[in-house]
């Protein structure tokens, strides 16, 4: 590893003021949406072009410095915590939307391309981008594609991965590809698959061709409000077993739910022990007739009280509470972890009061809202990075929720990725072979393993420093953790 | 030949022999038929159904299951794969299936066997189980060796179980079909479907023997809204005749099973968007060829009665690629390719002495 060198030959590729080395301009990179961790990379990087992206790559590689490629910085897995003295490439000016073609259903963008931003430039088509990860108003397609980001709509739409059509990208070793098509139909191994989800371990997206959905005919959100956390989950299996394919079906606790309230006051119902909220889409007949349906579920399910959004105004009033809960958190507590294993649908419930019993022995907070329908939990564990050793009581109650999704047959990770938070866990859930396989997938990508080095396996540096307090960017309400 | 009946059997022939060609129910003959001495591993044998709890919509099952076998077990929850595989009745197996990368006419509204594939068991070219993968419908941890399976055509290694996610079945169906002058009027009718929000299963195009071209939509759904969805369709393509019924079910069989295809021809699937359609149709003008587009214009399948090999220069010459699924085995893969580098890559992990085909 020669950092100093490769600081001497990014200076030639970069003007001083795309290229950040003092200790005053590198703070803003030293986290995440993972605040417990902080490192300070060597340097920042930001390129306009994708030849000098290529070029940093090529660099890194000559000189054997770690990299990681940056969009937004909202990972809550630590995936774009940087590698200490390692360069990191922030994507945020690589994002033009390259290519629209509505008739096609497709759009060709640069990583830096916020995801959000996708579907605002193909409304008036009555298109829309599918996943919609909570800080989609800020997050990055390149993030996106990296983590394979998630959302509240997943069950019927799938996650990232089941969006992305071909991607251009460049190797560890500065060797540039083409993966993929336009077309949803591919032949030959499926390596956009591969690539997306890997963490940045496979190298840097350059180019990105996204599938576009027409925008649903209608939506009938529904709220309903419980007197038992068991009772809504209850509710949530008994629409999974009559047939009907929700859009979303998303559960809030009591503890979330007093967040939310405090924090945008979306007004749900009061004495709630948890919300349910159920959201049909489709074509208006259809969706007229699964609403008859719906209804009846819904009323033996012992709702006491049950909403329905008049129009898209109260359709987003409904959502902002459960999409704010987890920013809205930060009223309740200076700190918290989110967490996003997922279990069979059919545990949710043992899986919800394991959690509850974990949360009285540590003595520790923990609000759920969660993605019922995939069985998708969120746990938001709550803690003072102030007390001495709150952090690591926290961070080992995390740890049980990890193992408890495990042993019940789930996964650590949903959406959030594994990152440097649960590396740990990752031979926990897969064995050895399995492991040992993944490695050299990685070491045949990445001969050197400069590409966000330390993410995913249980190697690489010790983790990071840990600080308290949410993310600036959380702080000022511009991301929320999901 | 080897049959194994046991995922230990499967790992001993894997190391006791040094070439070695995969083969499930033998549907897809170019991709499943030795050459140069090659050793077949049947995998007919390694069947069953493993773990179904509907209510998880999730299936395990071993990689020699008939698809028949599971899409009964699945029909009689109301469930299905929405992505209709191909060749169910001519004995097409799960894992072939995976390998071969091939997805039927429903893959148009949620997706393909890539979208719906969750897990995966398989043994290497060093003869090690390797997992990858989960259970459960929501999983982002570890690369996505599953997806990556998908079309990987037998290079990586024996699949020998896989987990998928399944979805609810719709209740009715109902098909509009619209003739139409020119294949070129049809593609403009296909595309106003493709954009129109609307929620079409499946959506597919033919090419008529008289020059003139069929369009033809899918609605599923409760059978309450279907009478009204099917008039919203045909105000949009302005007419076309409404089917339902055995005869409905039947012109999607007939797509699926590739009823159509001439016994003894070739068939190659080929990957494309709806604007290519008419491109192709000129490209593949003097060949005696039949050609069906399948999810919404992403797919052509291309059927010709002598070698495909034919097709390739002018896959190449269109920038497209292609899979020769019927016909001689040898080379599967005609036209363009792309992320050679990347497969090379990972062909080393997992067949570093290149015991299954290079396709």
């Amino acid at each position: 590893m020669n950092a100093k060198a490769l600081v001497n030959s990014l200076a030639r590729l970069f003007p001083p003021d795309r290229l950040l080395i003092q200790p005053g301009e590198l703070t803003p990179y030293e986290s995440d949406g993972l605040t417990a961790y902080q490192t300070r990379p060597g340097a920042v990087v930001i390129p306009e072009t994708q030849a000098e992206v290529i070029e940093t790559v090529k660099l890194c590689h000559q000189h054997e410095v770690p990299f990681v490629a940056r969009g937004s910085g909202t990972s809550l897995s630590g995936g774009s915590v940087p590698v200490k003295d390692g360069i990191v490439i922030a994507l945020n000016r690589l994002n033009r939307i390259l290519k629209l073609d509505p008739k096609e259903r497709l759009a060709v963008v640069e990583p830096g391309v916020i995801n959000l931003d996708v579907s605002k430039a193909v409304a008036a088509e009555g298109l829309y981008y599918a996943p919609d990860p909570s800080s989609q108003q800020i997050c990055t397609i390149g993030g996106n594609v990296a983590f394979n980001s998630g959302g509240a709509h997943c069950l019927k739409y799938g996650m990232t991965s089941n969006h992305v059509l071909a991607i251009k990208a460049v190797l560890p070793d500065g060797e540039v590809v083409q993966l993929g098509s336009d077309s949803t139909e591919s032949a030959g191994p499926d390596l956009v698959g591969l690539f997306v989800g890997s963490e940045g371990l496979f190298g840097v997206a350059l180019e990105i061709t996204l599938r576009l959905l027409p925008r649903p005919g209608k939506y009938h959100t529904v709220l309903a409000a419980y007197h038992t956390l068991a009772a809504a989950g209850d509710a949530v299996a008994r629409v999974v077993a009559s047939g009907l394919l929700p859009g979303a079906l998303e559960i809030m606790d009591r503890l979330a739910i007093q967040a939310a309230e405090a924090a945008v006051h979306p007004n749900y119902p009061k004495g709630a022990e948890a919300v349910l909220i159920v959201e049909l889409e489709g074509e208006a007949e259809q969706v007229a007739e699964e609403t008859k349906r719906l209804d009846v579920l819904i009323r033996e399910s012992g709702a006491y009280e049950v909403r329905v959004a008049q129009d898209e105004a109260d359709r987003q009033r409904i959502w902002k509470g459960r999409k704010s809960a987890f920013s809205a958190v930060g009223r309740l507590s200076p700190d918290f972890i989110v967490q996003d294993g997922v279990v069979p649908r059919s545990r949710l419930g043992e899986a919800l009061a394991e959690i509850e019993r974990l949360s009285q022995s540590y003595g520790i907070r923990v609000a759920n809202v969660f993605h019922a329908g995939d069985g998708n939990l969120h746990p938001l564990i709550l803690y003072d990075g102030r007390e001495p050793g709150a952090l690591d009581r926290a961070e080992k109650l995390a740890g049980d929720i990890l193992r408890l999704c495990i042993r019940f047959g789930g996964s650590i990770t949903g959406e959030h990725g594994v990152g440097l938070e649960k590396r740990d866990y990752l031979p926990q859930m897969y064995g050895e072979t399995d492991m040992d396989v993944m490695w050299k997938l990685r070491c045949a990508m990445d001969p050197l393993q400069i590409a966000n080095r330390g993410k995913m396996f249980p190697t690489g540096e010790p983790p990071a420093m840990r600080h308290t307090g949410l993310h600036p960017l959380e702080r000022a309400g511009l991301i929320s953790r999901e | 030949m080897f049959r194994p009946t046991t995922v230990e059997e499967v790992q001993k022939a894997v190391r006791e022999h040094s070439r070695i060609l995969i083969r499930g129910g033998g549907t897809k003959p170019a991709l499943s038929t030795p050459v140069d001495g090659a050793t077949v591993l049947d995998l007919s044998g390694l069947s069953g159904v493993i773990e179904y709890n509907p209510g998880e919509y999730t299936f395990t099952a071993l990689a020699g299951t008939r698809l028949a076998e599971v899409q009964a077990l699945l029909d009689s929850h109301g469930q299905y794969l929405p992505f209709d595989p191909p060749l169910v009745e001519r004995g097409a197996t799960l894992g072939g299936m995976v390998a071969a990368g091939l997805s039927g006419p429903g893959r148009y509204r949620y997706g393909g066997v890539r979208d719906f594939i969750l897990g995966v068991r398989f043994v290497d070219g060093n003869g090690q189980i390797v997992r990858g993968g989960g259970k459960v419908v929501k999983n982002s941890a570890g690369f996505d060796i599953p997806k990556l399976m998908v079309g990987s055509l037998g290079q990586f290694g024996v699949l020998v179980e896989l987990t998928f996610k399944v979805f609810p079945k719709a209740a009715a169906h109902l098909s509009v079909q619209l003739r139409c002058p020119t294949v070129e009027t049809a593609a403009q009718a296909l595309y106003r479907i493709y954009t129109a929000r609307l929620d079409v299963e499946s959506l597919d195009l033919t090419p008529d023997a008289d020059d003139r071209a069929t369009a033809i939509v899918r609605l599923g759904g409760l059978p309450e809204a279907l009478p009204a969805r099917a008039d919203r369709l045909r105000a949009l393509l302005e007419g076309g005749e409404a089917i339902d019924g055995a005869d409905e079910a039947a012109l999607w069989r007939n797509a699926r099973e590739f009823a159509w295809t001439p016994s003894g021809w070739a068939l190659a699937k080929v990957p494309l968007t709806p604007r290519r359609i008419v491109e192709l149709e000129a490209g593949l003008g003097k060949l005696q060829t039949i050609r069906r587009y399948s999810s919404g214009g992403n797919v052509a399948w291309v059927a010709a009665p002598e070698s495909p090999q034919v097709l390739d220069g002018v896959l190449a010459s269109l920038g497209l690629s292609g899979l020769v699924v019927f016909g001689p085995p040898g080379q599967p893969r005609i036209g363009l390719r792309n992320g050679q580098a990347v497969e090379n890559r990972v062909k080393q992990v997992f067949d570093p002495d290149a015991r299954f085909p290079k396709f």
